[in-house]
């Protein structure tokens, strides 16, 4: 049998604040990124998956970059960079958006918060440099990026709210089981200052935590001591992520792809489509006016063999029209599921392919993502981003 | 009375006169976690030994199972492929891949018992 999880990358692993709490959990170590993550804990991939999907799971996303974008007008710098509506977003309300180049393909994508006085930024652990760099290189004069040492941990899953809200208590843990999808509050767990966003990776309702790195391990214990809580590892988080149909950065896009191509012209506003100014904007802008020559869909393959990252996808005659970008088993449709580009033309729901695996071509469907419904939170009035 | 042996590719092969029953070990399938979909091989094929013979797909990724020694298929266990958890849950019994007729039961000699298997998975970590 070949070892999936044989790797000889080992040497000058980073550790997060939290690789000792995962060692005690019995956590299955992995390099990710640079960083020694959880790949999955005792409990396996299939129950983690489920745990989120019903109750809780806690994951450690601490390998990813946080960064504050200070300077006279933060939303009108960071506008150039990404072709997100930020200038738009009101006070502590949050944006998935991309940094493009020059050919409208994408460089990371990344979340972006617009707090008081600056911009909270949260990046791709892999990219994190770079994208520092570039950010840093590409701003208007008295802008700076502050790259900040914290730990960061999401809460996801239907009894997230009732966990955060029942440990942070009174008022204040009211307000945060309230509040708005892609939205952000400044609060405090045991009397540690923390920064919520109510977002998170999973298609559940769920939250992260940016918090001081010191006390990543404590508030992460706090979290794993309430019943509905358990650790989740990579391999959940993956398989979660690709139920709800959201991108894996350096699998399902890339400096390759554009927005357009990705299906993320959702993520483009109104004003940003019409003015552009932001890197590939006349790329991504004709593709908008013109169609894109491929476009991202998800991929239903018949039977339970899984069709993997590169697996080719054929049309009914049997000729090449693109590839699988994230493939595998989803926990929750019980059934394998995928992502991939696809031609122009091929790209309807219902359409019927063939998905290359092993050499011998599996029957496959062009499906509407996402596979899992979304349960985002909708606070009372409707609130929506 | 038979005898099993391992492969420092953790397959199992538990034989009986010149057949022998094929698995991965306890150890593979903690490895690989959820198994999700298993590819038997093709009844009446004869492969050398190292060849591909079955694909063991977890959550995560598909592994190769490799044949112990040269040898025919003669039998898939097709209840595996209804449920493939039955490679985690029983990987040394219920959950065996298929079984093969060996070719030179000589060649077995080559191959681990279960203590110098111990022994080899010990010194993995």
């Amino acid at each position: 049998m070949t070892d999936p999880t044989t790797t000889d990358n080992t040497d000058a692993l980073k550790a997060t604040p939290l690789n000792a709490l995962h060692r005690a959990h019995g956590a299955r170590m992995v390099p990710f990124a640079g960083y020694e993550m959880p790949v999955q804990f005792p409990a396996g991939i299939m129950k983690e998956h489920a745990q989120t999907r019903n109750a809780a799971g806690l994951f450690d996303v601490s390998h990813m970059g946080q960064a504050i974008l200070r300077g006279p007008d933060p939303e009108a710098a960071i506008e150039t960079l990404v072709p997100g509506n930020i200038a738009g977003l009101k006070t502590d309300r949050m944006r998935y958006t991309q940094l493009t180049n020059v050919k409208g393909g994408i460089l990371d994508d990344l979340m972006v918060t617009r707090r008081a006085d600056h911009l909270f930024l949260v990046v791709n652990a892999a990219c994190k440099d770079d994208d520092i760099a570039h950010i840093r290189s590409g701003l208007p004069a008295g802008h700076e990026v502050e790259v900040l040492d914290r730990g960061l941990l999401a809460l996801q899953g239907p009894q997230a709210a009732a966990v955060l809200s029942r440990l942070i208590g009174s008022a204040e843990g009211d307000a945060v089981a309230q509040m708005p999808f892609m939205s952000c509050r400044d609060s405090a767990f045991d009397g540690v200052e923390v920064l919520i966003s109510r977002c998170g990776y999973t298609g559940e309702d769920g939250y992260e935590l940016s918090v001081p790195s010191d006390k990543a391990a404590g508030i992460a214990e706090r979290l794993l001591d309430q019943p509905e809580v358990e650790p989740i590892g990579l391999g959940a988080r993956d398989s979660l992520r690709l139920e709800a149909g959201l991108c894996l950065y350096g699998h399902d896009i890339d400096t390759t792809t554009t927005p357009i191509e990705a299906d993320l012209a959702w993520s483009i506003g109104k004003r940003r489509r019409e003015e552009g100014g932001f890197p590939g904007a006349s790329v991504i802008q004709q593709q908008l006016r013109d169609g894109a020559p491929r476009r991202r869909v998800g991929i239903r393959p018949e039977g339970r063999a899984p069709a993997r990252e590169g697996a080719v996808i054929v049309d009914e005659n049997g000729a090449e029209i693109g590839r699988v970008t994230s493939g595998g088993f989803g926990p929750t449709v019980q059934a394998p599921v995928a992502m991939g580009y696809v031609a122009a033309g091929h790209d309807a729901p219902g359409t019927r392919i063939g998905l290359v695996v092993r050499g011998k071509t599996v029957p496959a469907t062009i499906a509407a993502l996402p596979f899992v419904p979304q349960n985002y939170f909708r606070s009372a009035a409707g609130s929506k981003t | 009375m038979s005898k099993t042996y391992f492969t420092e590719d953790h397959e199992w092969v538990s034989v009986d006169g010149d057949i022998g029953t094929v698995g991965i070990t306890d150890f593979a399938q903690q490895q690989l976690g959820d198994v999700v979909f298993v590819e038997l091989p093709e009844v009446g094929k004869s492969l050398d030994k190292g060849a591909e013979v079955a694909v063991v797909e977890s959550v995560k990724a598909a592994s190769e199972i490799y044949m112990p020694v040269a040898g025919e298929v003669t039998e898939a266990n097709d209840a595996l492929a209804d449920d493939p958890s039955t490679v985690n849950s029983d990987p040394t019994g219920a959950g065996w891949f298929m079984k093969i007729k060996i070719a030179d039961t000589g060649a077995l000699d080559g191959l681990m018992d279960e203590k110098a298997y111990e022994a080899f998975v010990e010194g993995l970590d």
